[in-house]
């Protein structure tokens, strides 16, 4: 094994395309688990912990360039107003000392159906910076994930950041495990509501082969809150509203059998958390004044 | 492959380092620091928590060669990295610390081993020893790392506040309710000393 330490981001690129099976390390909290196991013996590690720019982010206008290595501690402490639904997923993850290694570029490069991330990227709308020698790209997340533990990155490109819609509205974020703190999620759900394009976006982990979009969900919902004028008038959301797309969101899982959880239990919670969220962040909306939710105003 | 990072303040280099070791492994096998346990191997446990740069980390899930050029305290150096943190602030130059030897040498040993009375002890370690939070011990480092950086940030944390810190940490002896009352006490005893 060769353990590879570009000094920056232009090294790194070098690194990856001259060694395209070299496996990136930032947070090492997935890939130190495998090499301890024996699981896995990368001819190359390349390690970026030496790239401080990856541990950098910036609030623009529109999104969030969150770089890839910025660990979830940060995101908490820092970008809950700008992000919150994925500020309360990095909270879900693991433990304090996990938190302060791992960052959303792990999550997104080992795309593992139950990474934590996922559901809240999802609902917020994001984009995943990827770059190799050859030049940089945006992939859209709903085109990142390819299959269980599959990405859509190239074998010499590296992500570099992550690019993420500020809130417009409330956010949430609800994960089913054991426990409150070390837990791989059994299913994990998340909910964004878009005030400034009277839009719903959802996010579903652990509950497909990846993580999805309950996107007929989402079109039921967007119908239903712009027939009722709900965005105008501020009402509650009927019961049989929310029902339905719980139903829908239950309806968007393809899930299995394992030793968390069964499908069948899967898809109901997966209905259940849809139902909570959209109540919170519908409740949270409503709150503010009826009319418009103040930007950037955490859930 | 060497590796030189410091180690509780003090310069250290580890030699024939296989590229995908952990820290944790060169911190016991090669540089003679057991302090930090070897558990789950795969973050779950907390138990070889040591600090990275003064973050709480799990030591097994650290790359050795990430660690080049920067500190790590173990818990051989908890002691006097609180009493430096309580006289100075803190260390930065690395002229102070804990020879390798003596973080070696190190043992809770003294005239009455029950109290810890006349060792050197953190004042994190003195309470979980008087609370009674220590049972077969193998959990204790990393409880005490966790715990003494979590009252550096919170020094009157609430017990939500401990249960969050801690809550990397498993123990499988003592049901972690003496520990509560540990990192209690180091809490009250902080606050009466400022």
């Amino acid at each position: 094994m060769d353990f590879l330490r570009p000094a920056s981001w232009e090294e790194a690129l070098a690194a990856k395309a001259e060694h395209p099976t070299a496996v990136p390390i930032a947070g090492g909290t997935d890939v130190m688990v495998e090499i301890n196991f024996d699981h896995r013996r990368p001819e190359y590690l390349l390690d970026l912990n030496r790239i401080g720019d990856l541990e950098e982010w910036e609030v623009g206008e529109e999104s969030v360039r969150l770089g890839a290595s910025v660990p979830y501690t940060k995101i908490m402490e820092h970008l809950r107003g700008e992000l919150p639904g994925l500020a309360l997923a990095s909270h879900t993850v693991a433990s304090p000392q996990i938190r302060n290694r791992g960052g959303v570029g792990g999550n997104l490069g080992t795309a593992s159906p139950a990474g934590d991330a996922h559901p809240a990227l999802l609902a917020a709308g994001a984009e995943v910076e990827a770059e190799s020698v050859r030049g940089s790209r945006l992939i859209p997340i709903d085109a990142f994930y390819t299959g269980v533990k599959r990405n859509a990155l190239a074998p010499d490109e590296l992500i570099r950041a992550v690019h993420i819609k500020k809130a417009d509205g409330p956010q949430q974020y609800s994960k089913v495990g054991t426990r409150n703190a070390m837990v791989i999620a059994v299913c994990a759900f998340g909910l964004a509501l878009h005030p400034e394009t009277r839009t719903v976006r959802t996010g579903i982990g652990s509950a497909a082969p990846t993580p999805v979009r309950a996107k007929a969900a989402e079109e039921f919902l967007n119908a239903a809150l712009e027939e009722g004028g709900f965005w105008d008038n501020g009402k509650i959301i009927t019961p049989s509203v929310a029902k339905q797309f719980a139903d829908l969101c239950a309806g968007a899982c393809n899930p299995i059998d394992d030793v968390r959880g069964t499908a069948s239990y899967r898809r109901h919670a997966v209905g259940v958390m849809a139902r909570r969220t959209l109540t919170w962040t519908w409740e949270s909306y409503r709150g503010t004044d009826g009319q418009t939710h103040q930007k950037g105003s955490v859930a | 492959m060497r590796v030189h990072f410091t180690v509780n303040g003090r310069p250290q280099e580890a030699d024939d380092v296989w590229e995908g070791e952990s820290l944790l492994y060169v911190l016991r096998e090669r540089l003679g620091l057991p302090g930090s346990k070897n558990a789950c191997e795969q973050g779950e446990c907390g138990s070889c928590t040591v600090r990275l740069d003064g973050l709480p980390v799990c030591s097994c899930l650290v790359a050795a060669g990430q660690v080049e050029g920067r500190e790590v305290v173990t818990v051989e150096g908890l002691a006097d990295f609180a009493k430096q943190r309580a006289e100075h602030g803190g260390c930065a130059s690395g002229a102070c610390g804990t020879s390798l030897q003596d973080a070696r040498e190190w043992a809770a040993e003294g005239h009455d081993s029950q109290t810890g009375e006349g060792t050197e002890l953190s004042p994190v370690q003195q309470a979980f020893i008087d609370a009674g939070a220590v049972q077969c011990g193998f959990c204790t480092p990393g409880l005490l790392v966790a715990a003494d950086e979590m009252l550096e940030r919170h020094p009157n944390p609430t017990d939500a506040d401990i249960r969050e810190a801690l809550s990397g940490n498993l123990c499988r002896c003592t049901g972690y309710e003496k520990i509560m009352d540990a990192v209690r006490l180091a809490a009250a005893r902080q606050g009466e000393a400022v």
